[in-house]
């Protein structure tokens, strides 16, 4: 046991992130400011999702946390350690388990519940500023929804690349109104973004910035008639698992141009591993798919 | 003087998230029940205390006997009128709607919270639609046409939190009423 109060924060934090929360569910993809604390980890760390975390946190609740689709890399396993002991809750690595999920950078695989809460760690909130730096500016353009500079940056793409070129941070416009960044995300998972069973929070801790989306919310990725948005992944089928439909990450596997793809998500692959299914590599390096 | 909650981390924990589900999913009645307030059913009066502190100016309207010393002393709020509230909580016919913050055109969150005590809230009446509603959801409102005068607001607007005993159900601006 720790003496920290439950879940780290002090209450009166936890009530300012909480009322955020509750305007950001009620005005879905506008980013409300909050009073974004100090944490005893870096900015970049996703401190923003940590003070989400903490502010919805219950002793009930069963915690995963993941890292570009990992439960095992650093930042999940750092984090997931942080709530272990501050708030004592348990702690899971599969997605049908948990209860609130801490992502970075991905959306699980497994379809979520209406009973998940997914947290989103967000470095960048505002979709508009690598167009406009201007803080007065991009909060005016919201305000008139004036979104067409979005839209010049995705011609400019397909005049310069022949197709849409953004792969991930996807800008997706909620509910016919806000433009809004679903954070770094693949583009491949945006479509979960939209009409999903599970309450979505965003919080961005150095930009001090939470946004949210209720259930069932209509979120369309921004594009043109004739060149629609294309959920892409790469080209190829899980080397572990067999899978043909989940997004995978390409590991460099020697220096003579060896590589293999595998899914991101580790719970999902995991699992399909265990029921059975098997990969182009599968069983080739004992315990890769542990 | 009413206690307020006995162990405030675990009970407002446990409360915020049955307050936040509410919220996120308009219509759907929910039960919270951590204190009994004077002047007010449990909801409201666990709404009050998970949300209010010295940072959030209180407008109680009409007469709420012993609810304002209760609340100063467990939540410390400053009591303020109408205009410059950013939790409003009373009965129906006693809240001046026209006069409670609705938000800047840029900085919409800078509205207030309109807590309703009601003597009925069920799931009939009013049709509501939009985000957090599948297809879509019903509740015994008090009226329509000023829900659809705040809905034409947004991305401005109130929020309301419909109490009644120890029940209570979310309208946020984002909702869209129609009549049965």
């Amino acid at each position: 046991m720790s003496d920290y109060n439950f879940a780290y924060l002090d209450e009166q934090t936890k009530r300012m992130i909480r009322r955020a929360i509750l305007k950001a569910l009620a005005i879905p993809g506008y980013q409300v400011p909050f009073a974004s604390r100090e944490m005893p980890m870096p900015y970049g760390w996703g401190t923003g999702g940590v003070q989400l975390t903490a502010a919805c946190l219950t002793p009930d609740d069963c915690l995963k946390v993941i890292d570009q689709g990992a439960d095992d890399t650093t930042n999940a396993v750092s984090i997931r350690k942080f709530f272990q002991r501050t708030a004592g809750v348990a702690v899971t690595q599969a997605t049908r388990e948990a209860t609130l999920i801490q992502t970075r950078h991905r959306i699980p695989e497994t379809p979520l519940t209406e009973d998940q809460v997914l947290v989103y760690q967000v470095p960048i909130p505002e979709p508009l500023r690598f167009l406009e730096p201007r803080e007065t500016e991009t909060r005016k353009m919201h305000e008139l929804e004036e979104y067409g500079l979005m839209h010049v940056k995705l011609y400019e793409d397909i005049a310069r690349h022949g197709q849409i070129a953004t792969s991930y941070a996807y800008p997706v416009k909620v509910e016919g109104r806000y433009v809004m960044d679903p954070s770094p995300i693949p583009k491949f998972d945006n479509p979960k973004l939209s009409d999903c069973p599970a309450i979505q929070l965003f919080g961005a801790g150095r930009e001090q910035r939470i946004y949210a989306l209720p259930p069932y919310t209509q979120v369309v990725s921004l594009d043109f008639d004739d060149y629609p948005f294309e959920a892409s992944k790469p080209d190829h089928d899980c080397d572990l698992c067999g899978a043909s439909d989940s997004y995978l990450d390409e590991v460099i596997t020697d220096d003579r141009g060896g590589r293999m793809f595998v899914c991101s998500d580790t719970d999902f692959c995991a699992g399909r591993v265990r029921a059975g299914h098997a990969g182009r590599l599968a069983g080739r390096n004992k315990g890769a798919a542990a | 003087m009413i206690p307020g909650l006995a162990d405030p981390p675990i009970q407002s924990s446990r409360g915020f998230r049955v307050l936040m589900q509410a919220m996120a999913r308009p219509g759907t009645i929910q039960r919270l029940n951590l204190t009994q307030p004077p002047a007010l059913g449990p909801a409201a009066g666990s709404v009050l205390l998970l949300l209010a502190d010295p940072t959030t100016p209180l407008h109680l309207a009409g007469d709420l006997p012993g609810l304002a010393p209760w609340l100063q002393f467990h939540a410390g709020s400053p009591l303020t009128g109408p205009e410059g509230a950013s939790i409003a909580v009373g009965r129906w016919p006693d809240l001046p709607l026209d006069l409670l913050p609705v938000g800047l055109p840029d900085y919409p969150d800078r509205s207030a919270m309109v807590i309703v005590e009601l003597d009925r809230l069920d799931a009939e009446g009013p049709r509501l639609t939009g985000p957090g509603i599948r297809g879509h959801a019903s509740l015994s409102l008090p009226a329509i046409a000023p829900f659809r005068a705040n809905r034409a607001l947004f991305p401005m607007g109130l929020d309301f939190v419909f109490t009644c005993g120890d029940r209570l159900a979310c309208l946020p601006r984002s909702t869209r009423v129609e009549a049965a």
